[in-house]
């Protein structure tokens, strides 16, 4: 390469990696739950060097030095054994995994986003009549809607929060699979069709960050991006003023029409929503005449509904057949009648049972030593509340009836 | 896909011209491919080698050509499956500041997910299978595998899911989905045409042929070993061909019975992973990476035992520390199936299951570590030569120990959370892959090429092969693994911040040095085909060989070894050398070997026909080649003629040549 | 420890080349192939089984197993099954005592017992679809059938391979390739009857609790 190049090419790289320093949100958030997430990341890869770097210079130095040309380096050709190198080759590396298990379990633990902030930042406990921010999240084709139940506004593909207020995500989506993530803030978590998740998070600083869909999802997968507009809460109140001024409102019509594929959809804000939307996304039952999962569970609960239950279907079928499709299923399917199972009253009862994460005891998140975590029953306990919840808790409400 | 005519009819199924794509990238390929096929078939012709292909090389049941086609295959898959690779690496350099790229969405979405499917179950999978089939019988001191009609049937299915896949570039469309295919997205309702059903029958008849090699080679490692090699007398290749194939056989049969059932979903409207009627989708995810994550393992294994085998032949050693090896290859078989959920730690399961499975993955790590220490001891006071396979082993080792680090990060569940689908993971898996696996093939090419040919490959093209693949790597995902700490998000199209660019720039340089390194290679074996008198291997052991299949000829005979080694130490050949007894002088024996068929040929068509029919909702074409594939099997069960002896006159007559060439070198 | 190198010769010079010819058994290894199998075979019933357990309540407010389930039909199939299995025993005997004309008799009543397995297995297929209780219908419904109609699959082929191998018993006799078939087939059949106990008792059984 002619001399000349060389200090640009230098230069041009070097102020692409200063770039990149500021860029690297997942190593400099501004959340307190992803810088946490940063520290486990930072002090995993330091505890790896620990035996990474010495490997990587004794492989370089041992193929030089034992090189064939070497001829004064020592030549044991039947040297296949030492009892001490095992035992060292075995134990360290142990070691550093005992320890970062160790780290492991506790972080996971802490970190898990199903569990209630125990403190707004680093510096800064959590107030105990600070309640967080419900925001229930709604991955649609190829949007995001964000609901604020307390505030009954809505937003699509644009999420604007107040700084310094831990914030409860409910998550679910309309059709496939999806994940929600906001790097700056906190990991990533699933949003599935007919079920709910749960995430917390917090933002430490005012600013714009980027949120995205973290699971390809189709063709309008990267489209499917937005903002998180970050102010201090005169600001946030103000968003919500001005949304609550809107024309539009977001009834179960109104989500019908939203939830079609779209992609590289426009910011946009509702005036009001439908307080049971979330649990009808949730229980797959927007539509007039669906019958909602949490009662199709109810019933299963009990036994099925015997025979009877063969001719009701389409009140059932949500997306089996046809979504974006365009075609008859391959071997046919019957005529169907609509059949409802329970009185509007007793639905409405279903669906305003209260999301899961609420009904959760506040969890003491202590320092990072384990303290005041709860004891599982089983190495799998505390998996099942974890999905299905609304259905499972609304299944529960059923039974007190 | 708003053009596609989605009308049916009786005679072809939903097959019309709709089919064939108008997209001019695909269609040129097209043009080129069938210009290409119909040269080949010209040629073959021409030259009259019709009858030598299929006598010699297509009904062959002898285990070295099943191996060498086993790894042709896996190279022209290769190609295309590169080809996804860089035409990805060049859409997401150009798609900034509102630009689109030159890929819209219905044509990216098949890329990624057909370069994921190829480079794993047609690349990857075909190598290290075939380096097993080519490799272990001689090994171990056998004439042939367990079962050769079957290897022989197996090696076809492999080539019957490839055609399939292949097809489906220019009939139709591949799988928008991803290369694991997670449902709803791969149900009916969201992926209604051709693509997911594609994917569906190509890795199913390549399955099948998975596992019956995985059971046939399995069998030949437990059953056909040479007298007096125990199992701790195993070359660790073999040993780790075992574990591999033990994986294979239980863990495929996942697989397939998942596809079954995402089959059943869209063919039959079951509810098993459907959002409809109690079907749950989680656990699809659950079922194929309970397959996946041992599949991992499976590429992986028989390169450790191929970086071993290197590690001490080229260093002029015994392996350091033999049973810490074997013990650290069973540890991380069984490892291997308890650690499947760390690919979805982000699906909300507890903290306590997330940390059990995180804990499980890290452990994994010590019995893989241990490997690396005992390569690195095996050099040390080792008189290292750095010939073509030891270059690859040591970059691998360098390689790998990143990829090994991001891969515990990644295990972290809180870590994970910020990096799970994100251009890091990419880059972890690419690290340990392409550093562990395709370096592994290549060390294994250069290591075994003299023994399969009886010559040397050349060295130089070897070398800029080598610095191509090596640095071209490091430039291509290193750029990846900033990107995810960016926040990047894998499967992207098109991108909206304008500092990422640079940084798929880089990559896409990277993509492009690993294009040189592959077109070296190619020529590489060109010009050691062309000058093959220069670099001739004449004793069968080129590079001071520790283990059997150095014992024989290069190219060995069709039944390998004249008469059986009995083995009595753990380097046999080594052994063999050194006590001076190299070479039986006895009276030949005749030889039992099996015949070849035409079998496996036309039921792997059949397969494939049957395959492309359920496709495309040929009802009456499924059937018939349905029925075929009975017949052909059920008919081949009454040739009880499958067998015959190698005349002793023959055997001595190839004893004498290589006697002949032995002596013309004065060994 | 095999890893130590010195090699300790005997008096006698050591042997490291079998230059005596030898009887390697003709397909000794293909019981072990086949076993091996019917291990991954076992293994896709696993899967099975495991998508039952967690399907297995998901009627989809449609009907569940009591709605569904004749006990005593499959309480009368499961016999057909299992004596089919002794019957089976049977022919292996006879093979075994180099009594060909018994054991195609035998063969004949195990076909037989399997192919009225299959009829019964098939009227109820049919009476659940005519009820519109067919595998569309629930994820419960859908696992049933995946994992009942699988079964089935295997017997059926079974009974063909068994229809195969009797025909080449009788051209060519009790020859050790043959014999080698019947073992496998044998393992085959009784692999079926030991799935077969898992459905009745998970599926059917514990389904009508």
């Amino acid at each position: 390469m002619p001399k000349r190049f060389l200090p640009k090419l230098f230069a041009a790289l070097g102020a692409v990696l200063l770039l990149s320093a500021c860029k690297a949100e997942v190593l400099a958030p501004t959340g307190d739950i992803a810088a946490q997430q940063r520290d486990l990341l930072v002090i995993s890869t330091l505890l790896m060097l620990i035996i990474i770097v010495p490997v990587m210079l004794l492989t370089c130095w041992f193929a030089w030095h034992f090189r064939s040309s070497n001829a004064t380096a020592s030549y044991q050709p039947n040297w296949s054994h030492s009892t001490k190198l095992e035992l060292i080759i075995w134990a360290i590396p142990l070691l550093i995994v005992v320890t970062l298990g160790a780290l492991t379990w506790v972080g996971t633990h802490l970190l898990d986003p199903y569990r209630p902030l125990a403190r707004v930042s680093q510096t800064e406990p959590l107030s105990p009549d600070q309640p967080p921010l419900d925001v229930q999240v709604v991955a649609l084709d190829w949007k995001w809607l964000f609901i604020y139940p307390e505030y009954g506004v809505a937003a699509v593909n644009e999420l604007p929060v107040p700084v310094d207020r831990p914030i409860r995500f409910t998550l679910t989506s309309s059709s496939v699979m999806n994940a929600f993530y906001i790097p700056s803030m906190a990991g990533m978590i699933y949003a599935m069709p007919g079920m709910q998740t749960t995430l917390h998070g917090v933002f430490n600083a005012p600013g714009e960050y980027q949120g995205l869909a973290s699971h390809y999802s189709g063709a309008g997968f990267s489209g499917m991006r937005f903002k998180a507009k970050v102010t201090d809460n005169a600001g946030f109140e103000a968003w919500i003023e001005t949304a609550r001024n809107g024309k539009v409102p977001l009834d179960r019509k109104a989500y019908l029409e939203l939830e079609r594929p779209t992609e590289n959809v426009r910011p946009a804000a509702y005036t009001s929503v439908d307080p049971q939307l979330f649990a009808r996304v949730v229980n797959m039952c927007v539509e007039e005449g669906k019958i909602c999962m949490a009662e199709m569970m109810a019933i299963d609960a009990q036994g099925g509904s015997g025979l009877a239950g063969t001719v009701n279907m389409s009140s059932l079928i949500y997306d089996k057949h046809e979504r974006r499709g365009m075609r008859e299923p391959v071997f046919g399917w019957e005529p169907f009648k609509v059949v409802g199972f329970c009185s509007m009253e007793e639905l409405d009862q279903m669906l305003a049972a209260k999301p899961a994460s609420s009904g959760v005891t506040p969890i003491q998140s202590g320092p990072l030593r384990g303290h005041g975590m709860p004891q599982p029953v089983t190495p799998f306990g505390g998996l099942e509340d974890r999905y299905l919840t609304l259905m499972q808790q609304s299944f529960g409400n059923v039974q007190q009836l | 896909m708003a053009t596609v005519d989605h009308s049916t009819s009786l005679l072809l199924g939903r097959l019309n011209w709709s089919a064939i794509p108008t997209d001019p990238i695909v269609l040129s390929t097209l043009i080129v491919v069938v210009l290409g096929g119909i040269a080949a078939v010209v040629g073959l012709t021409y030259f009259r080698l019709w009858g030598y292909l299929w006598k010699e090389w297509l009904t062959s049941v002898d285990h070295k050509k099943i191996g060498i086609m086993y790894i042709i295959l896996a190279l022209v898959m290769l190609v295309r499956g590169f080809a996804d690779a860089i035409m990805m690496r060049l859409q997401q350099a150009l798609a900034f500041n509102g630009s689109e790229g030159y890929l819209n969405a219905h044509h990216y979405d098949q890329i990624f997910t057909a370069h994921g499917v190829i480079m794993i179950f047609f690349v990857a999978m075909p190598f290290v299978t075939g380096l097993m089939n080519y490799v272990v019988p001689l090994q171990i001191g056998a004439r042939d595998v367990s079962f050769p009609f079957l290897n022989n049937f197996s090696f076809w299915m492999t080539v019957g899911g490839a055609v399939l896949v292949m097809a489906s570039l220019f009939v139709g469309e591949f799988a928008q989905t991803g290369w694991l295919a997670f449902p709803p997205l791969s149900g009916i309702g969201y992926s209604p045409w051709v693509g997911v059903d594609y994917y569906i029958w190509g890795l199913q008849i390549a399955g099948v042929g998975t596992t019956l090699s995985g059971i046939n080679l399995l069998v030949t490692i437990i059953k056909m070993r040479a007298p007096g090699m125990t199992l701790m007398r195993m070359p660790i290749f073999t040993w780790t061909a075992l574990c591999t194939n033990v994986l294979i056989v239980a863990s495929f049969p996942v697989l397939t019975m998942t596809l079954i059932l995402l089959t059943l979903d869209r063919y039959v409207g079951t509810n098993f992973f459907t959002n409809d009627l109690g079907g749950n989708a989680m656990m699809y995810i659950n079922l194929i990476w309970i397959w996946g994550h041992p599949e991992v393992y499976i590429l992986i294994l028989p390169l450790f035992g191929v970086f071993s085998e290197v590690t001490s032949t080229f260093s002029g050693k015994r392996l350091f520390g033999y049973s810490s090896m074997v013990y650290a290859t069973v540890c991380i078989t069984i490892l291997s199936y308890v650690v499947w959920l760390h690919h979805f730690f982000t699906m909300g399961s507890g903290a306590s299951v997330n940390a059990f499975f995180g804990i499980t993955t890290m452990i994994i790590s010590v019995p893989t570590g241990a490997k690396i220490f005992n390569w690195l001891f095996t050099m040390y006071k080792g008189r290292v030569r750095f010939e073509l396979p030891m270059m690859w082993t040591v970059a691998f080792m360098l390689t790998f120990t990143v990829g090994g680090m991001t891969g515990v990060l990644l295990a972290v569940p809180p870590a994970d959370f910020v990096l799970h689908n994100s251009l890091f993971l990419v880059a972890h898996f690419h690290n340990v892959i392409i550093g562990g696996v395709l370096f592994g093939c290549f060390a294994a090419i250069a290591y075994w090429w003299p023994k399969a040919f009886g010559f040397k490959l050349n060295v130089f093209w070897g070398k800029v092969s080598f610095w191509s693949w090596v640095v071209g790597f490091w430039l291509a995902f290193m750029p990846l693994y900033i990107l995810g700490l960016m926040g990047v998000t894998r499967r992207m199209r098109v991108f909206d911040d304008p500092d990422l660019r640079i940084w798929f720039i880089l990559a896409a340089l990277g993509a492009i040095l690993i294009a040189v390194g592959i077109a070296a290679f190619f020529v590489q074996v060109a010009v050691s085909i062309w000058q093959r008198k220069d670099n001739p291997d004449l004793t069968g052991d080129p590079w001071g060989g520790r283990t059997l299949e150095w014992a024989t000829s290069s190219p060995p005979p069709a039944y390998n070894f004249a008469f059986t080694p009995v083995v009595h130490d753990l380097d046999a050949w080594h052994d063999m050398k050194e006590v001076g007894q190299n070479r039986p002088k006895a009276a030949y024996l005749p030889i039992h070997m099996p015949r070849y068929t035409g079998t496996g040929v036309v039921l792997s068509a059949l397969a494939a026909l049957c395959g492309f029919a359920l496709v495309w909702y040929i009802w009456w074409l499924a059937a018939v080649s349905f029925l075929g594939i009975i017949a052909v099997s059920i008919a081949h069960t009454f040739n009880y003629d499958r067998d015959y002896y190698v005349p002793v006159d023959e055997v001595e007559s190839v004893e004498a040549a290589r006697d002949r060439q032995l002596s013309g070198i004065g060994a | 420890m095999t890893t130590v190198s010195t090699v300790t010769h005997s008096s006698e010079p050591a042997v490291y080349w079998e230059t005596e010819p030898h009887h390697h058994a003709e397909g000794g290894s293909t019981r072990l192939g086949f076993w091996i199998y019917l291990m991954s075979d076992c293994l896709m019933f696993a899967v099975l089984f495991a998508v039952f357990g967690v399907l297995g309540q998901s009627y989809a407010a449609g009907p569940g197993p009591k709605a569904l389930f004749d006990l005593t039909l499959i309480a009368i199939n499961t016999g057909f099954l299992l004596v089919s299995s002794i019957t089976f025993g049977f022919a292996m005997l006879a093979m075994y005592e180099g009594r060909q004309a018994r054991m195609q008799i035998w063969l004949a009543v195990t076909l037989l017992l399997g192919l009225a397995f299959l009829a019964v297995e098939i009227y109820e297929f049919h009476h659940l679809i005519e009820l519109g209780a067919g595998p569309q219908r629930s994820a419960f419904l859908s696992a049933f059938f995946a994992l009942v109609g699988t079964h089935g699959l295997h017997v059926l082929f079974g009974s063909i391979w068994l229809v195969t191998l009797m025909v080449q018993m009788n051209r060519k006799g009790l020859i050790p390739a043959n014999t080698r078939r019947m073992e496998c087939l044998s393992m085959f059949w009784h692999f079926l009857d030991v799935i077969w106990i898992g459905v009745f008792t998970f599926v059917y059984l514990l389904g009508m609790i």
